[in-house]
C-alpha cells in the first residue's frame, strides 16, 4: 500500500511540482491580487483541466478573495483543491473481480494511447497479487502488434492468446476465452487495436469482439476501459464520449503521467461524462501502473504538503 | 463550430453597427470569445493572448464595414492572420542527395508509421529510402519497423542485441549509402522531453549521423504540452519540421499553432490515417480553419476540383435532376468517389459531417460495399445498365453469379438504384446546401436503406452539387 502511495506521488511529483512551479509564486507568495489569479488560471490552463473547471476555480477563488482581501496564496490551493476534490466525486473505479470464471477487462481507445503496455502492466500487476491472468493479442492489424505483446508476456511470464496477423480480432477474443476459461485464468485482459473514435468500422468491430464473448458470458466484457494519452488537450473528451456512446465504457486508464503534462483531461471527461478512472499509467516499465485515488491526485496538483 | 464562432462573435459585436472605427472597447467582447476558442482549441494559453494581442493591432482603428457584419470581419482578420502564422517557413524538405531524415517525439506519436509514409512517398519522387531501427526500448519495435518496410519494399536496417543507439544508426548509415540508397530515414524511440538520459541518447544520435532534416512527430490532439516538448526537442536537437498525425480524427489541432509560435519551426506534413498513403503536405489554410473549427472546407472543394471532371459531372447532375439515372451513371460515379480518395475522408473534411460520416459507416465497409456494387454492375450488358427496367429475375440471377454475389444483393442494389432515382427527382434545384443533404440521408435511413450501403449514394447527392456547396 505504502510503496503504491509512493510511487504514486514519484510519479506525479514532477506534475506537483510544475504546477507548483507556476503556481507556486502563488501559493508562496503572502497576499492576492487581480494578477495572480490571472496566473492561476493560467496554470489551470496549463494542465488542460479545460475551460469550465478553470474558470469555476478562479470563479470561486476571486469570490473568497472579494470577502477576504487577506486571502493567501496557501487559501488558494486549498480552494482549488476542493473546487477539483469536488468536482471527481465518486471517480474512483475499481475492478470487482468476479467468483468462478474469468473476469474480462478490455482495454481500448484510440491509436498509439498505450493500450498494449497496459495490458501488459495489468497482466503483471495481477500476477504479482496473486492472481493467475492471461492476455489476448486482439490487435491483428498494426505492424508488429502481435510480437509487440508476445514479447511483453514472454518478459513477464504471463499466458497469452494470439492470433495471426490480419485475422479477425473477435475471433481471437473468442478464442482467448474459451482457454482462459479452460486454463483456469481467473482475468482475461483483452489488448484491442487503436482505432480512432471517428471511425466507424473500426468501432463495429469493438461491438463484435463484444458480441463474442458475450457467447461465452453475457456480462463480458466485465470491464471496458478506454485508454487515454494524458498528454492529449480536449480531443480525450471527444473520444471517451464517442467510445461510451458507440461502445459503451465502464471507466477510464490514464497513461503517460509521468511526463509534465497532468492529465487534466480526466477532469472533464469526468466532469461531463462521469466514467469513473480505474488507474494512471506513470512510465514505460510493468510496474508504472497505480490504481488512482481522487485524494493522491488533488494533493499532488495543488502540491499539498509531501508527508501528509 | 465555425457557425458558432461566427454567431458567437456576431452577437457579441451587433452594438457595433453604427459604429464607425473598431475599438478595443468595442471588441472586448468578441476577442474573449476568440481566446475561448483557441483555447478549447487546445492553442497553449500564452500563445492564445499573443495571438489576440495581435489580431487586436490589425483590428484597432479599422473602419467598420458595411458589405459584411462586424463578425464577419473580425474572423477573416483571425483567419488570414492564423494562417499567416501557421505557413511562415517552407513545408519543403531539404533538396540534399542523400537526405538523412531522422525522426523524434513522444511515444505513440506516430514515428514509425510516418518513416514509412514519408519513404514512401519520397520513393515516387526517385529516391531510393533505406530505413534505420534506432528504437531498441519498445517491444517489437524494430518488427514494426521491418513490417511497414515490407509493405513498401525499401530496405531496413536493424541490429538487435544491442542497445547502443548512436552505433547502429552510424552503421546503418554506412550500409545504406553502400547500398547506394540516397534516402535515409531514422525511426527513434519515442521518449518524454524531460528523459535527460534518453534526449542525450537523440543528441549523440544526431551528432553521429548528421541528419539533413530532423522532424518532431506530434499527435495532433495533443494539448498544452505541445509547447514544452516542441521547445525541449528544438534545443536538443534543432528541429527542422514538424509532422502533426492523426488529423484523420476530429482533434482541432490548436497545438500546431502553439508549436509553430514557440520554435519558429515550420510544420511540413500531416498525419490523415493508419495507411502508409495517408500523408500529405501541411497545408496552413486548412489547418487555420480547423483550429477555428470551420471544418475542411477548402481542402474539400480543391481535392473535389481536382478528381472531378467538371463536365461529367455537370452532366449527370443534370440527367439526375432529370430523373434519368442509370447504371451506367452510377458506375461513373463510384469512379469518381474512388479518385476523391476514401469516403470518411471526405465526409469528415465537411464542417459537422465528420460525426456523420462516422454515424453513417461511411468509410471501409462503404468502400468494400461499393466494390461489391460495382462487380455487379460490371456483370450487367451495357443495354442492361442503361434500362435497368430489363432486370427481370433471370438476369438477376445470372449477373449474381457472374459477379460472385448473392441474388439478394443484386436485388438490394437494384432497389437502392431505384430509391436513388426517386430521391434526385425530389432533390430537383435542393440539393445544394447541407441541410438538404442531412435531410436527405435521414430520409434515406428512414426509408430503409442500409447506411452501410451508401456507395451509389455518396456519390449522388454530394459529389455533383460539390461545387455549389455554400457554408
Ligand atoms: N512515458 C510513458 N510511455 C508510455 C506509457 N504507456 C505507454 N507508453 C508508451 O507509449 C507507446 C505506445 O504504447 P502502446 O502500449 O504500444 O500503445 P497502444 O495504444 O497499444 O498503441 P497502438 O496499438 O499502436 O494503437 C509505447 O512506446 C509505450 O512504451 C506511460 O505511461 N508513460
Ligand atoms: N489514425 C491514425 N493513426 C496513426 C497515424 N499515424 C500513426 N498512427 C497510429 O498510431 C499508433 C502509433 O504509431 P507509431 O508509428 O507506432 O508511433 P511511434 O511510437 O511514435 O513510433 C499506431 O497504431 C499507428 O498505426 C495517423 O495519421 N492517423
Ligand atoms: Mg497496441
Ligand atoms: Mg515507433
Amino acid at each position: 500500500m505504502l510503496s503504491i502511495f509512493k510511487k504514486f506521488k514519484d510519479g506525479l511529483a514532477k506534475s506537483a511540482k510544475s504546477i507548483a512551479e507556476k503556481t507556486g509564486g502563488i501559493f508562496g507568495r503572502k497576499k492576492l491580487d487581480a494578477s495572480t489569479i490571472e496566473e492561476l488560471e493560467e496554470a489551470l490552463f496549463a494542465s488542460d483541466f479545460g475551460y469550465e473547471t478553470t474558470e469555476e476555480i478562479v470563479e470561486e477563488t476571486q469570490k473568497a478573495y472579494k470577502k477576504d482581501k487577506d486571502l493567501r496564496g496557501k487559501d488558494v490551493a486549498a480552494i482549488g483543491s476542493s473546487v477539483l476534490k469536488r468536482v471527481l466525486e465518486g471517480s474512483e473505479g475499481r475492478i470487482q473481480f468476479v467468483e468462478g470464471s474469468p473476469t474480462v477487462i478490455c482495454l481500448i481507445g484510440v491509436n498509439g494511447s498505450g493500450k498494449t503496455t497496459t495490458t501488459a502492466k495489468l497482466g503483471y500487476q495481477y500476477k504479482q497479487d496473486g492472481r493467475n491472468p492471461m492476455v489476448a493479442a486482439c490487435d491483428t492489424f498494426r505492424a508488429a502488434a502481435i510480437e509487440q505483446l508476445k514479447e511483453w508476456s514472454s518478459r513477464l511470464g504471463l499466458d497469452i492468446i494470439a492470433g495471426q496477423h490480419g485475422a479477425d480480432s473477435a475471433a481471437v477474443a473468442f478464442d482467448a476465452y474459451q482457454a482462459a476459461k479452460a486454463r483456469g485464468h481467473d482475468t482475461l485482459i483483452i489488448d484491442t487495436a487503436g482505432r480512432l473514435h471517428t471511425k466507424s468500422n473500426l468501432m463495429d468491430e469493438l461491438a463484435k469482439i463484444r458480441r463474442v464473448l458475450q457467447k461465452h458470458d453475457e456480462a463480458a466484457p466485465h470491464y471496458s476501459l478506454l485508454v487515454v494519452d494524458g498528454s492529449l488537450g480536449s480531443n480525450s473528451i471527444e473520444q471517451a464520449r464517442v467510445f461510451n456512446e458507440k461502445f459503451g465504457l465502464d471507466g477510464l486508464v490514464v497513461t503517460k503521467l509521468d511526463g509534465t503534462s497532468r492529465g487534466g483531461a480526466l477532469v472533464g471527461i469526468y466532469r461531463e461524462l462521469k466514467l469513473p478512472i480505474f488507474f494512471l499509467g506513470f512510465g514505460e516499465k510493468p510496474e508504472d501502473l497505480q490504481e488512482y485515488r481522487v485524494d493522491n491526485y488533488v494533493d499532488a496538483i495543488f502540491g499539498a504538503d509531501e508527508e501528509e | 463550430m465555425f457557425e458558432s464562432l461566427t454567431d458567437k462573435l456576431t452577437n457579441a459585436m451587433r452594438h457595433l453597427r453604427g459604429t464607425a472605427k473598431l475599438s478595443e472597447e468595442n471588441m472586448a467582447e468578441a476577442l474573449k470569445e476568440v481566446r475561448a476558442a483557441l483555447l478549447s482549441a487546445d492553442v497553449h494559453f500564452k500563445v492564445a493572448r499573443a495571438f489576440i494581442e495581435r489580431v487586436k493591432e490589425k483590428c484597432v482603428g479599422q473602419d467598420v464595414l458595411k458589405t459584411v457584419t462586424p463578425g464577419q470581419q473580425i474572423i477573416k482578420i483571425i483567419n488570414d492572420e492564423l494562417t499567416a502564422l501557421l505557413g511562415e517557413g517552407s513545408t519543403e524538405l531539404s533538396k540534399k542527395k542523400p537526405l538523412k531524415i531522422m525522426m523524434v517525439g513522444l511515444q505513440g506519436g506516430g514515428k514509425t508509421t510516418t518513416s514509412a509514409k514519408l519513404a514512401k512517398a519520397l520513393k515516387k519522387d526517385g529516391y531510393k529510402p533505406h530505413l534505420v531501427a534506432c528504437d531498441v526500448y519498445r517491444p517489437a519495435a524494430i518488427d514494426q519497423l521491418e513490417t511497414v518496410a515490407r509493405q513498401i519494399d525499401v530496405p531496413c536496417f536493424a541490429k538487435r542485441g544491442t542497445p547502443d543507439v548512436p552505433a547502429i544508426g552510424e552503421e546503418g548509415l554506412r550500409v545504406a549509402t553502400a547500398s547506394g540508397d540516397d534516402l535515409i530515414i531514422f525511426d527513434t524511440a519515442g521518449r518524454l522531453q524531460i528523459d535527460e538520459q534518453l534526449i542525450d541518447e537523440i543528441k549523440e544520435l544526431k551528432r553521429r549521423v548528421n541528419p539533413d532534416e530532423v522532424l518532431l512527430v506530434v499527435d495532433g490532439a495533443i494539448g498544452q504540452e505541445a509547447v514544452n516538448v516542441a521547445k525541449t526537442f528544438n534545443e536538443a536537437v534543432q528541429l527542422t519540421g514538424i509532422v502533426m498525425t492523426k488529423l484523420d480524427g476530429d482533434a482541432r489541432g490548436g497545438a500546431a499553432l502553439s508549436m509553430k509560435e514557440i520554435t519558429e519551426v515550420p510544420i511540413k506534413f500531416a498525419g490523415t490515417g493508419e495507411k502508409l498513403d495517408d500523408f500529405d503536405v501541411f497545408h496552413p489554410d486548412r489547418m487555420a480553419s480547423r483550429i477555428l473549427g470551420m471544418g475542411d472546407v477548402v481542402s474539400l472543394v480543391e481535392k473535389a476540383q481536382e478528381s472531378i471532371d467538371e463536365k461529367d459531372a455537370a452532366n449527370m447532375a443534370e440527367r439526375m435532376m432529370a430523373g434519368d439515372f442509370n447504371f451506367e451513371d452510377m458506375l461513373k460515379q463510384f469512379s469518381q468517389i474512388k479518385k476523391l480518395g476514401s469516403m470518411s475522408s471526405i465526409m469528415g473534411m465537411l464542417p459537422g459531417m465528420g460525426k456523420m460520416a462516422g454515424n453513417m459507416g461511411m468509410d471501409d465497409k462503404a468502400e468494400k460495399q461499393m466494390k461489391r456494387s460495382e462487380a455487379i454492375i460490371l456483370s450487367m450488358t451495357k443495354v442492361e445498365r442503361q434500362k435497368p427496367q430489363l432486370l427481370n429475375s433471370s438476369r438477376r440471377t445470372r449477373i449474381a453469379r457472374g459477379s460472385g454475389t448473392k441474388l439478394a444483393e443484386v436485388n438490394q442494389l437494384i432497389k437502392q438504384h431505384m430509391q436513388m432515382k426517386k430521391m434526385m427527382k425530389k432533390m430537383q434545384g435542393g440539393g445544394k446546401k447541407m441541410g438538404n443533404m442531412k435531410k436527405m440521408m435521414k430520409q434515406m435511413k428512414a426509408s430503409g436503406m442500409d447506411p452501410n450501403q451508401m456507395g451509389g449514394m455518396g456519390g449522388g447527392a454530394g459529389m455533383p452539387n460539390l461545387d455549389n456547396l455554400k457554408f
